[in-house]
């Protein structure tokens, strides 16, 4: 068995001639030639594959970066923000002297290929990120959108999914509070695994990813590495070895939730020991990124020494080690004379650590495997100097169509029989359905801190026994209002998101985002990424919610076919005490039923349009954000000084969706008396923004209507918590016992 | 009647979490010198009739659709001689 030369920065430098597998790797032709430019020299194959996975559209954001600037742009003033967009999570203030990180990341791609795997990774990687800020994970929330709910398919990778988040959350002792589930036949091919993580810590505690100070050690801990999601690394890697490999290395990784468990305490103990200088998780593209991005954050150099890498297959080339995306590791950069420490601690928790490195006092980050350099590299041009695209973007030429065929004009029904059996329709069809056969999967409780989770408006979790301060979070997002108009559609995921925090009585103070779109290439899919971050980033800077962080996963698309554009919005908020939270189910007979806000024809993406006649058309419903604004004031107060008992924000599926949600969840029906200048239809069903109905105990009508009326919030008295059914007079009356069948048999049928 | 033994096992590249698990276990119950475990799952199927071409394309049409997840799974699909002896 022979083997050709050890590609070296000096064997490459020597032979300038030789053809490395560039496009096989993804990259371009002038992107190559601006690394070759950058180098002087041809890129060894190490360099190669760190170069082609951190350029990549998934680690350099090249398609988006010049729409996501907005949002550092538009940024509104905030005083809650300790830590911005660019690191590992963003960081808020929400008082007492506790911070607060939060985010949300996709993990598409992998869950399709392997559903339990995929999601579970998903889970464990953004934990990851919370980690590496600091703070103690406290809980998860998973925004998930699957293809119809009758595809064979999605009877595939639905199950599979839930399984993964629940299995990973759930060994891992983490809570998961809230996030969607959402069928729509344009994810069959792509469905849309987005994951989201709250950590808690003192601000103190609060950590960077940079690797200061000359001569600090770089140490790897964590799960050996192997040859897990390598994908075009193998491609070099058969051309420095002859033979003797695993013919083709799969994309799949596997993750191990006890090891994570592991990583968190050890973490938080060394943490906890001030031994930490800077802190980087590995996720996409490993310790290409890990190390490139800690050394380019830092003052100095970095050293590394490859061979020191713990291996789980010792058959793994330097390019190899370098792209895995083994799971459950992480890197810290730690005082030589704390090191020891540091290894004593990683010992106790039976996690495996090892100095791979150090910090130099250059400006290079230099690899060595065997004794040869391989890498020799300014990090700056690996992490930060990327290729950044203007890529072309246009209207679509069907936009205006789709826009005209205005679902308000759809055949509406024409008796009360009629408007009864659309009702119960609704509350039945999989998209409305109660979704408990799937977040029962998941442990809610773990850790005792749980206030409130699925199916309640947003998820909330205690912060401080002694206050009571807590926090809430909530996912929101509709690619149907997105796909009609992406401007609007994203603000509209924003707003929601933000209304929905508001109604459990948290005041909302920042957000983090999930975009997931199509291709980039498509000029159509350019145009509504484009419009849609133009939309969140200027309703950020109106409400007062600066974006934090995120993720964009762009390429989710079948053929030519693009999903529906979906941002996916998560709203973080905070409550001074959990114990004056409002929940969604109606407490007690006899409050009063109001509504909050104005409603509009509104029809254009509505659950009504898609479930009644399988329709996507017209326009989504207005948004107005001054009213989002008051909606949120007047909810937080009613809140804090007990003026309603249950709150629920009205969104898909409209006025009725809500009040049958909120009387099986309490067990008590409601009569509902349609308002005057509304027909039964447009009240039941419309889905116009900016509204919640509140359940208000007589005694605090008075007060409440005072508030509302001095605000300038409309608010319409439409009923009360009474019996054991939904009745609206004159119109039609269901049974708690038939609303029930109806709303919780759908999914376990589907899926079960 | 036949005995068909499916025997599933991840992929070499593959993380293997129960099997490390076992592994870091051993020497602390003083078995020394394995230096790897990996962990895998046995089908003994009793098949009815012969086991001709037939009957095992069929096997291994179950095997790689239902037994085995071969995205992240290989498996191996081999008749016991009936008259094999119980233990050895």
């Amino acid at each position: 068995m022979s083997r050709t030369p050890l590609d070296t920065v000096e064997h490459a430098t020597a032979t300038p001639d030789v053809e490395l597998p560039w496009a096989e790797l993804g990259l371009k032709k002038d992107e190559y030639e601006r690394i070759v430019e950058i180098l002087g020299r041809r890129p060894t194959g190490a360099e190669l594959a760190m170069y082609s996975v951190m350029w990549s559209e998934h680690c350099s954001y090249k398609s988006s970066k010049v729409h996501l600037r907005q949002f550092g742009e538009k940024a509104p003033e905030s005083d809650a923000l300790l830590v911005g967009i660019g690191e590992n999570a963003g960081v808020v203030d929400v008082g007492h002297g506790y911070a607060v990180t939060f985010k949300v990341e996709s993990h598409n791609h992998p869950s399709y290929v392997e559903p339990y795997q995929g999601a579970a990774t998903g889970v464990g990687g953004i934990v990851r990120d919370i980690i590496a800020m600091g703070a103690r994970p406290v809980a998860v929330v998973d925004p998930l959108r699957f293809g119809a709910a009758d595809h064979p398919d999605t009877k595939r990778v639905l199950p599979g999914v839930v399984a993964g988040i629940g299995g990973y959350g759930n060994c891992l002792g983490l809570p998961n509070i809230g996030g969607e589930v959402v069928f729509d036949s344009c994810y069959q091919g792509n469905p849309l695994v987005n994951a989201g993580a709250i950590g808690v810590m003192r601000h103190e505690d609060i950590h960077l990813a940079k690797a200061s100070g000359a001569g600090n050690k770089v140490i790897l801990y964590g799960a050996r590495t192997g040859g897990d999601g390598i994908g075009g690394a193998s491609i070099l890697a058969s051309e420095t070895f002859d033979d003797a490999k695993p013919s083709k290395r799969p994309a799949v990784q596997v993750g191990d939730p006890f090891q994570e468990k592991l990583l968190i305490e050890c973490t938080l103990e060394a943490f906890q020991e001030k031994l930490v200088v800077g802190i980087q998780d590995l996720g996409a593209a490993g310790l290409s990124c890990a190390t490139s991005e800690l050394a380019s954050n830092g003052s100095g150099g970095m050293r590394v020494t490859l061979d020191d890498v713990p291996l789980r297959d010792s058959t793994l080339s330097p390019e190899e080690i370098l792209m895995s995306e083994s799971q459950e590791r992480m890197c810290a950069v730690v005082e030589p004379e704390k090191v020891d420490r540091f290894l004593e601690i990683c010992e106790k928790w039976d996690v495996i650590a090892t100095v791979i490195g150090e910090v130099t006092d250059g400006d290079r980050l230099e690899i060595y495997w065997h004794g040869g350099k391989i890498v020799d590299v300014d990090p700056r041009t690996v992490a930060h100097d990327g290729p950044v695209y203007e890529r072309p973007y246009a209207r679509p030429s069907w936009q205006d169509e789709l826009q005209a065929d205005d679902a308000n004009k759809l055949p509406r029904p024409e008796t009360s029989e009629e408007l009864k059996d659309q009702v119960l329709k609704l509350v039945a069809s999989p998209n409305q359905a109660s979704k408990s056969w799937i977040t029962s999967q998941y442990d809610h409780f773990v850790q005792g801190n749980t206030v409130l989770a699925q199916p309640e408006d947003s998820g909330m979790i205690r912060v401080d026994e002694e206050s009571g301060l807590g926090v809430a979070i909530a996912t929101d997002g509709n690619g149907r209002y997105a796909k009609l108009d992406p401007y609007t559609g994203a603000q509209l995921a924003l707003a929601e998101a933000y209304r929905n925090v508001a109604t459990t009585g948290a005041k909302p103070l920042a957000v983090s985002d999930c975009l997931n779109f199509g291709s980039p290439e498509d000029p159509a899919v350019m145009w509504q990424f484009a419009e849609a971050v133009r939309g969140l980033a200027d309703a950020c800077r109106q409400l007062g919610t600066p974006v934090t962080g995120g993720n964009v996963s762009l390429y989710n698309q079948t053929g030519e076919t693009a999903i529906h554009p979906t941002p996916v919005v998560a709203v973080l908020g905070v409550i001074d005490d959990v114990a004056r939270r409002t929940p969604v189910a109606f407490q007690e007979e006899g409050q009063l039923l109001y509504l909050l806000g104005d409603t509009r024809e509104e029809f254009g993406g509505s659950a009504w349009s898609q479930v009644i006649h399988d329709h996507l058309g017209g326009l989504p419903p207005q948004v107005d954000l001054e009213r989002e604004r008051l909606l949120a004031e007047i909810l937080i107060s009613a809140s804090r000084d007990g003026m309603i008992d249950s709150a629920h924000d009205l969104s898909d599926g409209g006025l009725i969706q809500a009040v049958v949600e909120s009387a099986l969840l309490g067990g008590k029906g409601a009569r509902l008396v349609v308002p005057d200048g509304l027909d039964a239809f447009t009240f039941l069903l419309s889905e116009s923004a900016g509204r919640a109905v509140v359940a208000v105990p007589r005694s605090e009508e008075v007060r409440f209507n005072d508030m509302c009326g001095a605000r300038g919030l409309p608010a319409t008295r439409i009923g009360v918590v009474d019996g054991d059914s939904v009745e609206v007079q004159g119109e039609f009356q269901l049974s708690l016992e038939e609303l029930r069948k109806a709303h919780e048999e759908t999914i376990p049928a589907l899926l079960a | 009647m036949a005995r068909v033994v499916v025997d599933v096992m991840l992929k070499p590249e593959i993380l293997d979490p129960q099997g490390q698990a076992v592994q870091r276990a051993l020497p602390r119950l003083g078995f020394e010198g394995v230096s790897d475990v990996r962990q895998g799952k046995r089908f003994e199927l009793e098949v009815d009739g012969p086991v001709d071409d037939a009957a095992l394309a069929r096997i291994h049409e179950l095997a790689e659709s239902f037994l085995a997840n071969t995205v992240i799974e290989d498996f191996t699909v081999k008749v016991e001689e009936e008259k094999a002896e119980a233990g050895k």
